[in-house]
């Protein structure tokens, strides 16, 4: 690219905008390794003494558990909306389906619907089915949320891959199903790797539900964890104590996102080689 | 293997695109069907490959009817438009496909993807990748895939439209040879003459869904059976005159003077409405009778030369003969008509 004016005002511009961002976040790293004197921003004393929650599950309870939950919990949802977005995209993208219309508009629909407002409906259902209280029933509604998007993401990287692939495929001999697994699918490998990755980020993080639909249940992720522990009212409250379980929790996410940024950019490509 | 179409109907929704047409493919020929977009042709070629279900009537294989086989059991190679080779695979994967999807054991795979890629002239690419590929070397990859595991029949979708124009010479006398060495029928769908003429055995020409003749390329050249083929055929192209006979052997063209008739045409009535055709060959060269005109147009092409002649009635005519230089834009002549080799069509743009 040629620049036809010096990029430096901009640079300066932005720069002055995201410094108290920028300072945010690094004061949160500092301040969980540091202690400082009271009244002051400028660390005095260097400590891990905030990390002491890793390995001490008496300061605010086991965080191991927790994360391990999570995990499952991100894991588990990757795995279902991966299976059903790579074969429901592939479907809708290729297959002569009854209702075809229907779904995609259904989908669109589902996709611009803001889930707090089916909390109602999801709550009678999960009651009903017994799931209410459980991790299994979180891990169904978080799932099933992210299918709209991630149907209509998978249908938009099928649509790139040519048709003659396919038909080239079924000349060779190859069953419909073998064409999809062996020719189609690794076409699309982009495409699933951001959406996984995308899913996991967004199961990583999620709070609303844990907290809504499992509310008195047995277990704990780490978003409801990192709740008991930044409340004030709580006898163990810490205020470096809160950041460091909460570093803690961003970690993963920006390890994915640093491996992984340019391929999460293409997803909005809807498939094209970025 | 002989294919054998049978009355073979393909309607999409309510619009009938082909009726009821029948073709037959000699064992080993290479046959061309050639025609403008949207004339049926492809779908021609996926009703025989099995990817369009046919409607009507029945598609043969030697005697084995294979109208509701499905395409993994026809035992069909196709080359796409766009080669549809596999990107993720190597060069030697893509051809080893069809193969492994039978079930194969490798050793079998290996022998005979070295032997196919050594008739194809790619055994160096084996380990590459489509992307690395030029065109032409795509195409190679794309035939060597669809004759792996020796199909009956060898259907080529438009195989040179994505190659410039050098490769689509090279890649021209390639196919042809590859299928003469193995002996395949092979089935070209094209809307180029040049292509079919150069490539085939023989030309199916089809027009709106229908085929208008079948016959070996000079024969459809030298006696097309109607003005559509004739102006099909050819480049540069067959000039149409529209006129009528004079009862005297001779053509007056409309609101112009006349010009002679083939001898065989000399008993038609004065006053049959006709169409003459003028190939640019047959103005110019040798012949009986001499046209005068003025030259209105030059367009050298290297070893020949391209001139329209503006006749005095306003008839142009064109004319293509060895580089010469010594006429020019503007100068009056008076060339020889080779008026045997002339085509007349009557109204209905049939051949009389």
């Amino acid at each position: 690219m040629t620049r036809n004016f010096s990029a430096w005002p901009i640079y300066a511009l932005l720069g002055i905008l995201s410094a108290p961002l920028a300072v945010m976040y690094l004061f949160l790293v500092i301040d969980t390794f540091t202690n400082a004197p009271p009244g002051s921003l400028i660390p005095n004393e260097f400590t891990f003494h905030h990390w002491r929650f890793l390995w001490d599950a008496s300061v605010t309870g086991d965080v191991w558990g927790p994360t391990a939950t999570t995990f499952l919990f991100a894991t588990t949802m990757v795995v279902i909306v991966l299976a059903v977005s790579s074969t429901a995209g592939y479907a809708i993208s290729r297959l002569n389906l009854p209702f075809r219309r229907f779904f995609l508009s259904g989908i669109m629909v589902m996709h611009a619907f803001p889930s707090v407002t089916l909390i109602i409906g999801v709550f009678l259902v999960l009651q009903f089915a017994g799931l209410y209280n459980t991790l299994i029933g979180v891990i169904l509604v978080k799932a099933s949320l992210m299918l709209p998007f991630g149907v209509w993401i998978m249908k938009g990287f099928y649509d790139q891959v040519p048709w003659e692939i396919e038909m080239a495929g079924v000349q060779d001999g190859a069953s419909r199903f073998t064409v999809w697994r062996r020719l189609i699918l690794p076409q699309v490998t982009p495409g699933l790797l951001s959406l996984g990755i995308f899913a996991f980020i967004d199961g990583w993080s999620e709070f609303m539900l844990p907290r809504i639909l499992a509310p008195s249940a047995n277990f704990q992720v780490l978003s409801t964890y990192l709740n008991v522990v930044s409340d004030p009212n709580s006898t163990t409250y810490n205020f470096n104590l809160f950041k460091s379980v909460g570093l803690f929790y961003t970690l993963p996410i920006l390890v994915l996102f640093a491996v992984f940024q340019n391929r999460l950019m293409n997803i909005f490509g809807g498939g094209t080689k970025g | 293997m002989q294919v054998t179409l049978k009355d073979f109907t393909k309607t999409f929704d309510d619009m009938t695109v082909i009726d009821k047409m029948n073709l037959t493919v000699e064992d080993g020929e290479m046959l061309a069907l050639l025609g403008p977009s949207g004339c049926g042709k492809s779908t021609t070629l996926f009703a025989i490959c099995g990817i369009h279900r046919i409607n009507g009537g029945q598609i043969l294989f030697g005697t084995r009817d294979v109208s509701n086989v499905p395409s993994q059991k026809r035992n069909v190679g196709v080359v796409f438009q766009n080669y549809a080779l596999y990107p993720h695979l190597t060069v030697s994967e893509n051809i080893a496909f069809p193969l492994s999807v039978r079930g194969d054991d490798k050793a079998k795979i290996e022998r005979e993807v070295r032997a196919i890629a050594e008739l194809t002239h790619i055994e160096e690419l084996l380990a590459r990748r489509p992307a690395q590929l030029s065109g032409g070397q795509q195409q190679r990859v794309a035939l060597a895939r669809a004759l792996v595991r020796k199909p009956d029949v060898l259907l080529l979708d438009e195989p040179l439209a994505n190659l410039d124009a050098k490769l689509r010479l090279e890649m021209r006398s390639e196919i042809r040879r590859i299928q003469l060495e193995t002996g395949i029928t092979a089935i070209l769908v094209t809307h180029d003459q040049v292509e079919a003429m150069s490539m085939c055995d023989r030309i199916a020409i089809m027009n709106k869904g229908e085929i208008l003749q079948i016959a070996t390329p000079t024969d459809m050249y030298r006696a097309p059976v109607n003005k559509f083929v004739a102006g099909f055929l050819g480049n540069p192209p067959i000039v149409m005159l529209e006129g009528k006979a004079s009862g005297d052997g001779r053509f007056i063209v409309n609101g112009g003077a006349g010009l002679p008739l083939p001898s065989r045409l000399a008993n038609i009535p004065g006053d049959t409405p006709l169409s003459l055709g003028v190939r640019p060959e047959h103005f110019g060269a040798a012949g009986a009778s001499q046209v005068s005109g003025t030259i209105t147009f030059v367009e050298p092409q290297g070893r020949e030369t391209l001139f329209d002649v503006t006749l005095a009635d306003g008839v142009v005519l064109r004319s293509i003969q060895p580089a010469r230089e010594d006429v020019a834009l503007g100068h009056k002549v008076a060339w020889p008509l080779d008026a045997e080799k002339l085509l007349a069509f009557d109204a209905t743009g049939q051949a009389v």
